[in-house]
């Protein structure tokens, strides 16, 4: 925490910034926290419990995982059939061949997966500012 | 085509050469001035104060990631291999789909500094994060002293007046004067112009390799299809010249699935990669750069087929020779030579030593930082800086011990061959960090026993099998040169190069059955804080205003 230079910092009688007066039994104002005391103003275990966060971590998984399953199995096609078919990867194609080809979509597939996340994830974005919103609101009741 | 040949010989010192490199290191050096004036504060110095933007981030990571090994050796292998090396190159890129689908984001929401922020939320923090930093320091510090030995070769080569041993110091004390003065901020911007540098030269040496076969693809391919190789015409395209079974006894195809296991899951645990995700101000900017360094590295590497094919039409695998003998890394700067003249050649070499700079640049701040941060503040001090401004002040010393380390090993280590220690690097963060990552934000029943045990298991198993295999153990004949003799000379028992295969799963499977083996309720308990946190971004850290 730092203060602005040259700045009166005794707090105004009665304002926002009051100190508790000693032996007090209630909670401490909000500036008075320290960083040990401040840390878990969120009620996480709250959160997890709602329907929209379980709807959130639902939504990733749907894309996440099949998204996962496809490239690493379209990745690890091209060491395998380059290394146990290579005569058949030698057919030729235009000026090239099957295994240069396959070689040089990989590019232009995991280009394609990453734009189709970014698409994706921003509907996530979203959703987790709707939760953390109901949240803030919750807890200032 | 003589004129072509004949300017492919070993090239002399050269003083556009050195005059490039100088004014790429002014240029630094002035960058790092003005970081270490804004820099002030721990999240400056350690994360840029968050204030790195997306598309500045995707080129700091392309910059951080792309490695002279990259642009000179894979440019090199398809030089003299052909399709073999291109196909290598693949997985270089693939492996960002893990970094941006399962670990960037959760990353950047749960973290703050390192890695091991995100394990010591709900494990128990100084076990977990002394194993974590060893696992940090060990990837770093290996994958540094191949940067630098290699730095040293590539001088010998590019400018044979230098000295090897003031090359490597040279490339140290740079590092050094970056990480220690201008922090993560003076880093990331080294880094960008590094990769704004790399895809520039990339791009024109493209154009001038399709000017010479007059921008027609047909007359290009044909020439691949067609190359002279001792005393052979060889289709260059087709697949094996370097990992088909002829050539290694029916295990190259093995070796190539081992080393794409260790990429696609070891680039996500790469701990220099995985700091550059702090730099921005949240998950989303975390996104939208790693697509940015995608579509940077996926660019590059594509061109890789007109640097490594280039060469071998124009320059035949046989004109490749530095003093005579055939020199794979000098495919890019002498294909830069013949079709460019001594002034891009100039040009490509400042390049490459930019590269390495970058590199090595990102590797010391992410080996600082995790010193600095997980071992000395939250294993040592219990968490609590006991003066102000102390953990920075712990980063800026262990950056410069790590520099003098790794200047004094590259020179010990000089005269041997490290190219296994890239491989090593890429091996521990597959097997050894991204196991514990990826079941501590997934799995709520992981604990402190399963990331001890998968980061220990990860990391010894990474390191026997790589001493056991064959970059480590072979029998040379005596006529072979000192800088390319096995360390042990006896015959390899574990068979590939890559030991990933082997690895990885040993890595998560002792992470898992060590969590069922113990019980720890406090960490299933936080599990939801965890969640909500690396899934919302709820709580995560912010930017700091300049």
């Amino acid at each position: 925490m730092s203060y602005p230079e040259n700045q009166d910092l005794t707090p105004l009688s009665g304002g926002p910034s009051d100190v508790a007066p000693l032996g007090r039994t209630g909670p401490k104002p909000e500036h008075e926290k320290t960083a040990t005391e401040d840390t878990d103003v969120v009620n996480w275990d709250t959160i997890a419990a709602t329907p929209g966060f379980a709807a959130l971590l639902r939504a990733k998984a749907r894309f996440i995982v099949p998204a996962t399953v496809f490239f690493v199995v379209y990745y690890f096609a091209l060491p395998v059939l380059v290394g146990f078919f290579p005569e058949f990867m030698k057919t030729k194609i235009g000026p090239a061949n099957l295994a240069y080809l396959f070689a040089l979509s990989q590019f232009f597939v995991a280009w394609i997966v990453a734009i189709l996340y970014t698409r994706t994830a921003s509907k996530w974005d979203k959703q987790s500012a709707e939760l953390i919103a109901k949240d803030s609101k919750q807890s200032s009741k | 085509m003589i004129s072509v040949l004949a300017a492919a010989e070993a090239p002399k010192l050269d003083a556009s050469a050195l005059v490039m490199f100088l004014s790429f290191v002014a240029a630094t050096l002035v960058i790092t001035y003005y970081s270490a004036r804004r820099s002030k504060g721990t999240t400056a110095y350690f994360a840029a104060g968050r204030s790195i933007t997306a598309w500045q981030n995707g080129l700091a990571v392309a910059g951080d990631y792309m490695s002279a090994a990259s642009f000179l050796g894979i440019s090199g292998m398809i030089a003299f291999f052909g399709y073999d090396g291109f196909m290598y190159s693949v997985g270089w890129l693939v492996a960002y789909l893990t970094v941006l689908l399962i670990v960037a984001e959760p990353l950047r929401n749960a973290g703050k500094y390192t890695m091991a922020d995100l394990l010591a939320y709900r494990l128990k923090p100084r076990p977990v994060r002394a194993m974590a930093s060893l696992s940090t320091l060990t990837v770093s510090t290996f994958y540094m002293i191949a940067q630098m030995v290699g730095a040293g070769t590539l001088v010998k080569l590019l400018l044979p007046g230098v000295p090897f041993h003031w090359a490597i110091i040279g490339v140290g004390v740079l590092m050094i004067v970056y990480v220690v003065f201008g922090g993560m901020l003076a880093t990331t911007w080294v880094q960008i112009i590094k990769a704004i540098l790399l895809m520039t030269g990339s791009v024109i040496l493209s154009v001038l390799v399709m000017n010479h076969f007059g921008f027609s693809f047909t007359k290009f391919f044909d020439a691949i299809a067609h190359v002279e190789k001792g005393g052979q015409v060889i289709d260059f395209m087709q697949p094996g010249l370097k990992f088909g079974d002829v050539a290694t006894k029916g295990l190259g195809k093995w070796d190539l699935i081992s080393l794409g296991l260790a990429l696609v899951f070891g680039t996500a645990g790469l701990p220099h990669i995985l700091v550059r995700f702090y730099t921005v101000p949240d998950a989303k900017t975390a996104r939208h750069s790693v697509v940015w360094a995608m579509f940077i590295i996926g660019a590059f590497y594509i061109m890789t087929t007109f640097l490594g094919f280039g060469a071998a039409t124009i320059l035949t695998p046989g004109g490749i020779v530095v003093d005579g003998k055939p020199n794979d890394n000098m495919a890019a700067p002498l294909l830069a030579k013949a079709l460019g003249g001594d002034l891009f050649f100039a040009f490509i070499s400042a390049v490459a030593f930019a590269t390495i700079l970058a590199v090595v640049a990102g590797l010391t701040i992410s080996a600082s930082t995790s010193f600095a941060h997980d071992f000395f503040t939250n294993v040592i001090h219990h968490g609590k800086e006991h003066r102000p401004g102390e953990e920075v002040r712990v980063a800026r010393i262990t950056a410069f011990v790590v520099g003098a380390v790794a200047i004094f090993l590259a020179i010990q280590l000089s005269t041997i061959n490290v190219a296994f220690l890239v491989g090593l690097a890429f091996a521990v963060a597959a097997s050894a960090n991204v196991p514990v990552i990826i079941l501590s934000i997934f799995w709520r029943r992981f604990n402190t026993a399963g990331a001890v045990a998968g980061l220990v298991v990860g990391l010894v198993a990474s390191i026997v099998l790589i001493i056991l295999s064959p970059s480590i153990m072979g029998v040379d004949p005596a006529t072979v040169e000192a800088a390319k003799r096995h360390l042990i000379q006896r015959p390899a028992i574990f068979p590939l190069t890559n030991p990933g295969i082997v690895s990885i799963p040993l890595g998560f499977i002792a992470a898992i059955i060590a969590t069922l083996c113990v019980r720890e309720p406090e960490a299933e308990a936080r599990f939801a804080e965890l969640s909500v946190r690396a899934n919302t971004g709820l709580g995560a850290e912010k930017a700091v205003s300049h």
